[in-house]
């Protein structure tokens, strides 16, 4: 099961801070996609995942999917 | 804390500006007298500047400021060599980026902001370039470019190199190695428009458009600015990097979910950036300003085009929550403890704003 944001039309760093907040409530594995179209966001998920140890695994338009 | 844009005016730039707007108002291109006190001005400033610069005087010619040495560089070898592609890091200055326009191939550059040196030398012997271009040093994180080798494999290919070195000029020597290097006078506490051109004796390049009288009293006094700064370049340096580096340390010891970005060791003595997780760069920024400090930031908030910054995207780090800190010499190490004492009560608060 993938847990799915959807932060279309939230301006960075709102999708991100989103993600966080599901995350911390989230088993290590979970995979989570976030719908977010900020041009900021398909650098800045990836960027989260690197500073918070988590694994990034694709972006696909507009929807950014990360494992914890 | 944002010298990178506009440092305060020297005040040697203040008084040489008064001295040359009483003796230096005419058109230096007149013969009557006024016109010939001008066009003493005038070739004395660019004699102190060249020679700060290490370049002849007929090398050098004053612009109306930094963009516009720029597109007069990029133009003018365009139209002497009858090509167009510029080959650029991805990292230039915008107005670099603008001037190459769609005829252009962006280089691209590591984590901390280098460029990719093999991937450079490849866009230069892909397809025929015009031009390329390669920073001194990075405007937004202060990492050097490897001019000298960019500069080896320009020559090899026999490409011209652009080097824009508006970050380090009055602050650490050339690099050698270009064709035509521009600069921009309020960086070093000169006036705004002003800037610099120097094109290398048998550089393919012609005037792309008319260069009009230029505005004496404001070269005289960004000439004068450089030559006071070159002077204290030395010392000045030594003091701004051991503060980046306390604000580099300090930064990532006080403030939780940072990111330092770029070189920590080859990078300008003046230039620190990071960005905060979870936080507002705009909100920031203005919390910042209401605290005294005047910053930059390359967060999308903070822009016009609401887009990240195109240098953070490039070195593929945060760019949500960004601040830039530039200093100059009226910095003080209290100034800067100031800053850092503040900064991360006002990082907590804007994560509380957004309801972390």
């Amino acid at each position: 099961v993938i847990i799915v944001i959807d932060a279309l039309g939230k301006r960075c760093p709102l999708p991100v801070i989103m993600l966080a907040k599901r995350a911390a409530d989230e088993p290590p594995g979970t995979e989570i996609a976030v719908l977010a179209d900020d041009p900021a966001a398909a650098l800045d998920i990836p960027a989260w995942c690197r500073m918070k140890g988590h694994t990034f695994v694709a972006t696909e338009g507009d929807r950014h999917t990360v494992r914890l | 804390l944002d010298s990178a844009t506009a440092a305060p005016p020297h005040p040697v730039a203040r008084q040489a500006f008064l001295a040359a707007a009483e003796d230096g108002w005419a058109d230096p291109g007149r013969l009557y007298t006024p016109s010939r006190r001008a066009r003493h001005l005038l070739d004395a400033a660019r004699e102190t500047a060249a020679g700060v610069l290490g370049v002849r005087p007929d090398e050098l010619h004053f612009t109306a400021g930094g963009t516009d040495a720029v597109r007069r560089a990029v133009a003018g070898v365009r139209r002497s060599r009858g090509r167009r592609a510029v080959v650029h890091t991805a990292v230039e200055h915008s107005s670099v980026i603008k001037a190459a326009g769609d005829d252009a191939v962006s280089v691209p550059v590591s984590r901390t902001g280098v460029v990719d040196l093999d991937a450079l030398e490849k866009a230069l012997n892909s397809r025929e370039v015009a031009l390329a271009a390669v920073q001194s040093a990075n405007h937004e994180v202060g990492t050097l470019q490897p001019v000298a080798a960019a500069a080896e494999a320009c020559a090899a290919a026999g490409v011209p190199l652009l080097v824009d070195a508006a970050q380090s000029i009055g602050r650490a020597p050339v690099p050698a190695g270009w064709s035509l290097l521009v600069g921009s006078a309020r960086k070093w506490g000169g006036p705004a428009g002003v800037g610099l051109l120097a094109v290398r004796k048998g550089t393919r390049w012609e005037s792309p458009w008319d260069e009009g009288a230029p505005d004496v009293p404001a070269v005289v006094a960004a000439a004068a600015a450089l030559r006071a700064v070159a002077a204290d370049a030395a010392s000045e340096s030594v003091r701004q990097a051991a503060l980046v580096s306390e604000i580099r340390r300090t930064v990532a010891a006080t403030v939780p979910d940072v990111e330092v970005v770029g070189e920590p060791d080859e990078r300008l003595p003046h230039i620190v950036t990071f960005s905060c997780l979870y936080v507002d760069g705009e909100v920031l920024l203005q919390a910042l300003d209401r605290a005294g400090y005047a910053v930059s930031s390359g967060s999308a908030c903070t822009s016009d085009t609401l887009r990240p910054s195109h240098v953070l995207a490039a070195m593929g780090v945060l760019t949500h929550g960004n601040v830039r800190v530039s200093l100059h010499s009226g910095v003080s190490t209290e100034d800067v403890r100031g800053f850092l004492a503040v900064l991360p009560g006002l990082v907590a608060d804007a994560r509380a704003e957004a309801g972390l």
